[in-house]
């Protein structure tokens, strides 16, 4: 009895969530032709990169940082002190393993480049690198990293630092993160590189600094 | 038309069975897998929305990444258990 009364209301409430959805009046700002219009002066042609790296840089700015967070945020909580003993994998999988990593490499520099005018762009280029990372882990050929040696953390808070230092420089000629329409499709271009490279190293690190816990069973 | 409407509707069925799937089973590893089929599925779904950017990521950091991990964690607690079993 008790629970057909819990499903009745249950049922109740998803078909009045479902009514007021219906109900919704159509969104009365339209940003699509303020897209279309300034995208000749965003530097790019893709209006999804241009709100990302351009209009709305600031949002991708903290988006970063939340990452960059994150991982410290594990690092923090430490890791287990123990060397990754690496089993032999099958001979066969470490073999693709080989001959899919560079071309991963080139599919995510691929999607970077495409950014500028096309679906692609520096997070899922860096998704790409770290999922290649995690492959070579998995086929043990790439050995868990233990702790973050000096050029490894440069290269973790490299983008998000390099994406600041050129947000700063900005500051100068008047607004943060406003690039000037000659030079906005380079700087884009360079924010972003050192964006995948960092987003690569940071996906690759929530997973490879949690991995070393294997004792060889 | 109609083939497309057909094939929107499975995948929005098939969408909603695997988040089912993935929440009741039982079994660890068969969630896991079913999350990373609903990983797949969700970015089929984003392509269909004309939204490739969203699809991109989805397929990359939700199927591909979080797949990765969950696995890599299922394994570790199998291994803890094996350990706490065997002395």
């Amino acid at each position: 009895m008790k629970r057909l009364v819990v499903i009745a209301a249950a049922l109740a409430f998803s078909l009045a969530l479902i009514a007021t959805l219906l109900e919704l009046p159509a969104a009365t700002i339209d940003l699509r032709p303020a897209v279309a219009e300034n995208l000749a002066a965003s530097g790019v042609a893709h209006p999804v990169t241009a709100v990302l790296l351009n209009y709305r840089g600031y949002d991708t700015l903290l988006e970063i940082a939340v990452l960059l967070l994150a991982l410290f945020g594990i690092l923090a909580l430490g890791l287990e002190r123990q060397v990754c003993t690496l089993r032999a994998a099958e001979r066969p999988l470490q073999l693709l393993a080989r001959l899919a990593s560079p071309l991963m490499v080139v599919v995510a520099v691929y999607l970077l480049w495409a950014g500028a005018w096309r679906p692609g762009g520096a997070f899922q280029a860096g998704a790409v690198l770290a999922a290649a990372a995690v492959l070579l882990h998995l086929t043990e050929l790439l050995p868990g990293w233990l702790q973050p040696s000096a050029r490894l953390r440069w290269g973790l808070a490299g983008g998000f630092l390099l994406f600041l230092g050129v947000a700063t420089a900005m500051l100068a000629r008047g607004a943060l993160l406003e690039y000037p329409p000659a030079h906005a499709g380079a700087l884009i271009l360079l924010i972003e590189a050192g964006l995948t490279f960092s987003l690569g190293l940071i996906l690759a690190g929530l997973f490879l600094f949690m991995t070393c816990d294997e004792g060889g069973d | 038309m109609s083939l497309a409407l057909g094939f929107d509707l499975l995948l929005a069925s098939a969408l909603l069975w695997s988040a089912w799937r993935a929440l009741t089973t039982v079994r660890l590893d068969h969630a896991v897998v079913v999350f990373i089929v609903f990983g797949l599925l969700m970015a089929l779904a984003w392509a269909r929305l004309q939204a490739p950017d969203i699809g991109l990521a989805e397929a990359a950091i939700g199927a591909g990444l979080s797949g990765a991990l969950l696995l890599d964690a299922y394994g570790a607690l199998r291994r803890r258990e094996a350990e706490r079993k065997a002395p």
